[in-house]
C-alpha cells in the first residue's frame, strides 16, 4: 500500500516538473517543432518505412500504408538479392570504383593545395582558388554534359585532336575500359579546388619558423614540402581518408547516375543506381528496399568505425 | 619572406606558376568551349570541332529557349521559384531549430542533437522516401521540391555550433531588459550570425539550384520540370523537339546540339556570377563543416 502510495507520488511529481519544463521552455519548443517535425516526417518515418524489405509489397499505388497491410516474407529479399549476380556485381564494383578514387582521387587536393601555398602573388594565389572551386558548384548534370561534348566521336574537340595525329575516333564514355577512368578525371575535376580547402587552412598554420629553419640547414623548396609542410599536416591527411573511407558507399550515386548508360553498366552500377533502375522504372520495391538497407547497414558500419578512429586521432569527428 | 632566392628556388616558382597556369586552364577550358560552341552555327562545329569561339554568332540556341513554346525558359523560373523559396523556409526552419539546440539547459538537447546527426548516417534509402512521398500527395506537386529539403543536418549542426559560440552574457542582458527567447533570437542572434546565414544559404541555394534528382522521382508534369532536369533530358536525347518543346516544332528549331549548349550556359551563369562574392563564406562553411583539426 504504502509502496504504491510511494510511487504515485513521485509520478505526480515527475509530472509536474515535466509540465512545469515544458511551461518554462515552451517558447523554445515552439521554435524547435517545425524543424522536429521535418526530420520525424522525412527522416524517421522512411526509416520505419524499412520494414519493407521484410515483407512483400503488392500495392504499387497504395503508397506508404500499403506497406503495412504487406505480408511478412522474412529475409527472402536479401536471400534473393545475395544470390543474384548483382550481389558481386555491384559490390566489387562499389570496391573498385572507391579504390581508384581514394588511389587517385584523394591525393590531388593535397598536392593542388601544397603547391597553391607556394604562390607568392596574392592575387595570383586568389585567382587560382576562384577559378578551382568554380567546378564544385556546377551540377554533375551540367559536368556530364561537358563532358558528352568534349568526348564526343562526332565533333568533340578530343576525338578532334586524334583525327589530326592520325588516330581513329573513341566513343569514350561508351567504352567499359574507359568509365571509371573517367570517373575518376571528371570528379578531380569538378572536386579537387573544394577538397583543397581543408588542406590550404591547415598549411596557412604552419609556423613560418620551421621553413626558416629548414632553409638554413639548406633545404630546397621540394625538400621543405616533404618535410616540414606534409608532416605538419599528415594529422588531417589521415582524418580525411579516414573520413573518405567511411563514405565510400555514399557519394558518388549522382556522378554515376549521369555518366552511365547501357553500354557501361556492368562496370558501373553501385548500389543506387540498380536500387533506381530494379526499384522505381520496375516496381520490384521490397527486393530493391533489401538492396538499399543492406547497402545502408554496411555504410552505418564503416562511418561508426572509422568516427571512432578519427577520434582517436584527435579530431572531433564529422560534426 | 621575400629573402634572395636560391636558383632553385627560382626554378621551383617558375615550374608551379606554368603548373597552375595549366590547372586554371583545364578548369577553364571546358567552361569556355560550351560558351563558344553554344554560339556557334551547327556547320561551323562540325567543320571546325578545335575552334573555342565563333567567327560568327549563331544566337538561335539562346532564341529558342527564350522562345514561348519552349520549356526551358519555364523550366528557369520552377528553378528559380524552388531556390528561392526552399532557400528561404529553410533558413527560417533551420535557424528556430538551432536556437533552442544551442542552449545548453534546452531539455532533451543531446538526445534530439544524437537523433539529428543520425540521420546523416542511415537514411530509409530511395524506396521508402519515395513510397512517402506519394503518400503524402507531394507526387506533382511543386512542394516536393521545398518540403523534403526542408532541413540538412550538416547545415544545421553548422549554424547551432556558430549560435554555440555567441555570448551568453548580451543574452542576460537582453533578458534583463525583458526580451523572451524569440525576442532574443530575432534580435541579437541572427543579427550576430549574418555570415554563418549566408554560409549555410549558399549550401542550401547550390543543392536547390542544381538538384534533378526529386524531379526525376517524384514529377510528371511538365510545366514543374526544373531546369537541371530539361537539361539532363535534353544531354541523354538526340532531339529537342520531345523535350524541349510543348507545341509543335517549327522547321526554326536549332539542332539539339545548339539548344543542348545554350541551356548548359544559361543554367550556370548565374551561379559562375555569383560565387566569387560568396566565396568567402563558402570556404568559412566548409572549414566549420568539415574537421576541426
Amino acid at each position: 500500500m504504502q509502496v504504491t502510495k510511494g510511487a504515485e507520488k513521485t509520478s505526480e511529481g515527475r509530472l509536474r516538473r515535466i509540465g512545469k519544463s515544458l511551461m518554462k521552455y515552451r517558447h523554445l519548443h515552439l521554435m524547435a517543432l517545425p524543424g522536429l517535425i521535418f526530420f520525424l516526417i522525412f527522416k524517421y518515418v522512411p526509416m520505419y518505412g524499412l520494414v519493407i524489405a521484410f515483407k512483400h509489397y503488392v500495392g504499387a499505388a497504395g503508397g506508404f500504408q500499403a506497406i503495412m497491410a504487406s505480408r511478412w516474407v522474412g529475409l527472402r529479399n536479401f536471400q534473393m538479392f545475395f544470390q543474384s549476380i548483382y550481389f558481386t556485381r555491384l559490390l566489387s564494383n562499389t570496391l573498385i570504383i572507391s579504390l581508384y578514387r581514394i588511389l587517385f582521387f584523394f591525393p590531388a587536393p593535397i598536392l593542388l593545395a601544397l603547391l597553391m601555398n607556394e604562390i607568392q602573388r596574392t592575387w595570383f594565389k586568389r585567382t587560382v582558388q576562384t577559378v578551382t572551386y568554380m567546378p564544385y558548384f556546377l551540377s554533375w548534370v551540367v559536368v556530364a554534359g561537358l563532358m558528352s561534348i568534349l568526348l564526343s566521336p562526332d565533333n568533340g574537340p578530343i576525338n578532334a585532336l586524334r583525327q589530326l595525329m592520325g588516330m581513329q575516333p573513341v566513343y569514350f564514355l561508351a567504352q567499359k575500359k574507359y568509365f571509371r577512368t573517367l570517373l575518376v578525371l571528371s570528379e578531380i575535376w569538378k572536386n579537387v579546388g573544394y577538397g583543397s580547402i581543408v588542406y590550404l587552412a591547415a598549411i596557412t598554420s604552419v609556423d613560418p619558423a620551421l621553413y626558416e629553419a629548414a632553409r638554413m640547414d639548406g633545404a630546397g623548396k621540394i625538400q621543405q614540402i616533404v618535410h616540414v609542410t606534409l608532416p605538419a599536416i599528415s594529422e588531417i591527411i589521415a582524418i580525411m581518408l579516414i573520413l573518405t573511407v567511411g563514405r565510400v558507399l555514399d557519394d558518388n550515386f549522382d556522378q554515376i547516375f549521369n555518366l552511365y548508360s547501357p553500354a557501361t553498366y556492368e562496370v558501373a552500377d553501385v548500389f543506387e543506381t540498380y536500387i533506381y533502375r530494379t526499384g522505381i522504372t520496375e516496381g520490384k520495391f521490397s527486393y530493391t528496399a533489401a538492396v538499399g538497407l543492406f547497402k545502408s547497414a554496411i555504410s552505418l558500419l564503416l562511418i561508426l568505425v572509422t568516427n571512432r578512429v578519427s577520434k582517436r586521432l584527435g579530431s572531433d569527428g564529422i560534426i | 619572406m621575400h629573402g634572395a632566392m636560391s636558383r632553385g628556388e627560382k626554378i621551383f616558382h617558375a615550374v608551379n606558376t606554368v603548373f597552375m597556369i595549366l590547372v586554371c586552364a583545364v578548369m577553364l577550358y571546358p567552361v569556355l568551349m560550351v560558351l563558344g560552341r553554344s554560339l556557334m552555327s551547327d556547320i561551323e562545329r562540325a567543320t571546325h570541332p578545335l575552334r573555342l569561339f565563333p567567327t560568327k554568332i549563331d544566337w538561335s540556341g539562346y532564341q529558342f529557349i527564350l522562345s514561348p513554346n519552349s520549356n526551358i525558359g519555364r523550366g528557369y523560373m520552377v528553378t528559380i521559384a524552388r531556390t528561392v523559396i526552399g532557400t528561404g523556409l529553410s533558413l527560417i526552419v533551420t535557424s528556430l531549430l538551432a536556437y533552442p539546440l544551442s542552449k545548453k539547459d534546452y531539455p532533451g538537447r543531446k538526445v534530439i542533437t544524437a537523433l539529428i546527426v543520425f540521420t546523416m548516417w542511415f537514411s530509409g534509402g530511395m524506396i521508402p522516401n519515395f513510397l512517402l512521398i506519394k503518400s503524402l500527395g507531394l507526387m506533382n506537386n511543386f512542394w516536393v521540391f521545398v518540403l523534403p529539403m526542408l532541413v540538412s543536418a550538416y547545415n544545421l549542426i553548422i549554424l547551432r555550433n556558430f549560435f554555440m559560440q555567441i555570448s551568453e552574457s548580451l543574452e542576460e542582458a537582453a533578458k534583463l531588459d525583458g526580451a523572451g527567447d524569440f525576442t532574443i533570437y530575432r534580435c541579437v542572434y541572427l543579427p550576430l550570425s549574418t555570415a554563418a546565414m549566408a554560409t549555410i544559404a549558399l549550401f542550401y541555394a547550390i543543392a536547390h539550384w542544381n538538384s534533378w534528382f526529386d524531379a526525376l522521382l517524384y514529377i510528371n508534369d511538365q510545366r514543374l520540370w526544373p531546369m537541371q532536369y530539361i537539361l539532363r533530358q535534353l544531354i541523354s536525347s538526340a532531339s529537342v523537339s520531345d523535350i524541349a518543346t510543348a507545341a509543335a516544332v517549327s522547321d526554326k528549331t536549332p539542332a539539339a546540339e545548339t539548344v543542348k549548349m545554350a541551356t548548359i550556359v544559361v543554367s550556370t551563369v548565374p551561379i559562375l556570377c555569383v560565387y566569387p562574392f560568396l566565396q568567402r563564406y563558402f570556404v568559412k562553411g566548409v572549414l566549420v563543416g568539415s574537421v576541426k583539426g
